[in-house]
């Protein structure tokens, strides 16, 4: 099968392959994103625009201490990068917890958009912050861990996985089956659903509204710094702009999966990134983007609780 | 005793907002990293800027605790500030006066900068903020995507003028029924869609629009622009040196603010017009249904209002005055690139917007003569430059003021979107008018 198609397409094969292996790296971080996204929509109903900055703060925060412990201490990659993703994990997640509580605490209460209103102000702010204190030009590292498994060969084109690619589905795959987890088996997880439920009866019957709101964007921060540094490993390069466009991605993502169902955005992630790889490969690279933003807008106006979510029944 | 207990209280506070700082600086602030002569990054240390942060954060939060802690917190005062009647006829006179005062006491030449960037740009934001106003502050409706009629706008323009030979006379109404038809279309497919997703959505449609000003090469030449499209002219009189032009007819010498005199008024008398349509609108039924759209669209389909009609022209209106300003911008500039037209842009307008207290009138407009007047004045005063070093770029910072003014807009007066029903102002420091809470 394999060789027949060799020889008659010019590896047309091999190239789908590639993307296939491609898209799937690509969305196992649009997954990660897209999860603080559904996480926050599904507990106090807000589109958090300015998750896509949180993530790319969590890049430029890996990348400081990779740098520093590397240049400084002198580590080696490996664990340098280990360490520097557990940082900004950390980090990351303070600067969300902060954020929780000075842009959007208050406005729980307050009208439909006032949250969104405010998160866009945060967005504009954290852009514009990480431009203003590292720089608005490109960061590169030098790549690391960019050995190969060959799985094809002798065709017109090398099918490769490298071992970032194994790194980044696998920590992906993990944190995802230990996030599942915490939501379905652990106390945070039941207030969690119960605050998604009913904030109000959660309170009554003794949940901490507040703490739990907290702990979410705590977590959705830490999964965002574990995709804001596997970003900085696949793609080797960040910039203060870059928060916006994989931000905008992840949560179309998060719709298309139905908003509010982490499984759904994982799928969603996935999807989107295929998606783009393969819309990228076949059809046009210039227009790659224009194929998410599409696939956004379709989703939200045809089916805006996706695949896997439930229907949004608006009381009176 | 209560004294000391108060200040060990407030101390413990501002320990704790220290640590919060010094994690949230860490590395961000305390470092930069910047490319060496090898092209790979170093690590700049930057710890006294890092310490005078931490230093801040301490004292600020130490004041706070000590003269505001313990005491419940005073209810943030509703006063109504309206604003006198003497003053809409008075800014009116200043903004007609305006150019000719500035040509008079600097010159034609020194006044080039006084009557462009801070008369024709701030005015063209000041429409771009009244026509945002119609969709945001009065039907309620969050488009992120305005940014993309004021494209259409400038691209129509640009395109049809070298194409069709037409004036500018003729071709700022077209611009404005496309850019207009535009916010028709992507109205349509969004009109069952709630708030917040609707913004997304328009969010979505406006970077497909820039992506293709990008790259379709063919028609937009992409990143590189439109450019050498017909400029304006004085009824049929080009702003040329030489005995054909406009100079030699009025009998001046020639100068090249003539023009932007002329964009100037064009760009007054349109923004006038755009706020005297909305005045005007807003005691028509269609005005009125906006309002009871943007207060509850349950409540207005439940008492037979067509809101799809309702949205529609909300929509098609704001991206009319959009389209206007697109065509103005391209005049002032003589160039458009997508670069122009980004997401930034169009959260700037938004800005605008939300600061003037949407629904104000006035309060859109100190809003856009703030945010926009004030980055250009911030750029000339050269002692910034010399406390923040050569490279110091205030635009930079204007859209990191512009971020925290629009969160802290939300945080202190959330109801300044919706509520207000007669125009107000909004003022900073506090003394922000507006109704009390309905």
């Amino acid at each position: 099968m394999l060789a027949f198609r060799r020889g008659e397409s010019g590896g047309a094969m091999e190239v789908f392959l590639q993307q296939l292996i491609n898209g799937v790296t690509l969305g196992s971080i649009y997954g990660l994103i897209a999860i603080g996204y559904t996480m926050v929509y599904g507990i106090i109903g807000m589109v958090n625009f300015a998750h896509g900055d949180v993530f790319m703060l969590s890049a430029f925060i890996a990348l400081l201490i990779l740098l520093l412990l590397t240049q400084m201490l002198g580590l080696g990659a490996a664990p340098a990068f280990i360490v520097a993703m557990g940082a900004s994990m950390a980090l990351t997640a303070l600067w969300n917890y902060a954020i929780e509580r000075v842009a959007y605490r208050r406005l729980r209460g307050s009208f439909r958009l006032a949250p969104l209103i405010s998160a866009i102000g945060m967005s504009t702010f954290l852009a514009n912050f990480v431009t203003v204190t590292q720089g608005p030009n490109n960061k590169s590292i030098p790549p690391m861990w960019d050995q190969v498994i060959t799985l094809t060969s002798g065709g017109a084109y090398d099918v490769t996985l490298s071992y970032r690619q194994i790194l980044i589905v696998a920590v992906t795959g993990v944190l995802l089956a230990a996030f599942w987890f915490v939501v379905q088996k652990t106390p945070l997880g039941r207030a969690q659903r119960a605050c998604e439920q009913d904030a109000k009866m959660a309170a009554l019957l003794g949940v901490d509204v507040n703490r739990t709101v907290a702990l979410t964007f705590v977590i959705g921060a830490a999964l965002a710094a574990v995709a804001g540094s596997l970003y900085l490993l696949q793609y080797g390069v960040v910039k203060s702009t870059d928060g916006f466009v994989p931000g905008v991605k992840a949560f179309t993502a998060a719709v298309l999966g139905g908003i509010g169902s982490l499984p759904g955005a994982v799928l969603g992630g996935l999807l989107i990134g295929l998606i783009e790889t393969l819309w990228g490969q076949y059809f046009s690279s210039d227009y790659k983007d224009v194929a998410a933003f599409s696939v956004l807008a379709v989703t939200l106006i045809f089916m805006p609780s996706g695949l896997m979510g439930r229907p949004d029944v608006e009381k009176v | 005793m209560a004294r000391l207990e108060k200040i060990s209280s407030a101390l413990r506070e501002a320990a704790l907002a220290t640590l919060i700082v010094a994690g949230l600086g860490f590395p961000i602030i305390a470092y930069r990293a910047e490319p060496d002569f090898n092209n790979a990054l170093a690590l700049l240390g930057r710890w006294p800027l890092f310490f005078q942060f931490c230093l801040a954060a301490f004292a600020l939060r130490f004041a706070l605790a000590f003269w505001r802690g313990g005491a419940a917190k005073a209810p943030i005062r509703e006063r109504l500030w309206r604003s006198p009647r003497w003053l809409g006829p008075a800014a009116l006179i200043a903004l007609v006066v305006y150019p000719l005062a500035v040509v008079g006491l600097l010159g034609p030449q020194a006044a080039l900068k006084w009557v462009d960037t801070y008369g024709v740009q701030i005015l063209i934001y000041v429409l771009l903020g009244w026509g945002l106003n119609i969709t945001v502050g009065l039907a309620g409706l969050l488009d992120l995507g305005y940014a993309a009629f004021y494209a259409v706008g400038a691209y129509a323009y640009a395109l049809l003028a070298p194409a069709t030979g037409l004036g500018f006379w003729a071709l700022l109404p077209v611009c404005g029924l496309l850019a207009a038809f535009w916010g028709f279309c992507i109205g349509f497919p969004i009109l069952r869609l709630r708030g917040d997703y609707l913004a997304i959505v328009t969010l979505a449609f406006a970077e497909i629009v820039r992506i293709v000003l990008t790259n379709w090469d063919v028609v937009t030449h992409g990143e590189a622009g439109l450019f050498g499209f017909p400029g304006l002219n004085f009824f049929g009189l080009p702003f040329i040196p030489g005995p054909r032009g406009f100079a030699a007819h009025a009998g001046l010498p020639f100068a090249g603010v003539h023009k932007l005199i002329f964009l100037y008024y064009l760009v007054l008398i349109l923004a006038l017009a755009a706020n005297l349509v909305s005045l005007r609108l807003r005691r028509l039924p269609l005005g009125r249904a906006w309002e009871a759209l943007r207060e509850d669209e349950i409540a207005c389909r439940a008492l037979g209002l067509d809101t799809a009609n309702i949205k529609l022209t909300a929509f098609a209106l704001g991206a009319f005055f959009a389209g206007v300003a697109g065509c103005l911008f391209a005049l002032r500039q003589g160039f458009v690139s997508p670069s122009a037209f980004t997401f930034s842009e169009s959260a700037l307008i938004l800005a605008i917007v939300v600061l003037g207290g949407g629904g104000s009138q006035l309060g859109v407009a100190v809003a856009a003569v703030f945010l926009v007047g004030a980055s250009e004045a911030l750029r000339e005063i050269t002692f910034l430059k010399s406390v923040f070093g050569e490279g110091f770029d205030p635009a930079q910072y204007r859209m990191l003021l512009v971020g925290l003014a629009m969160v802290a807009m939300m945080n202190l007066r959330p109801r300044g979107l919706v509520s207000t029903r007669e125009p107000t102002i909004k003022l900073p420091a506090g003394k922000i008018a507006a109704e009390t809470a309905s």
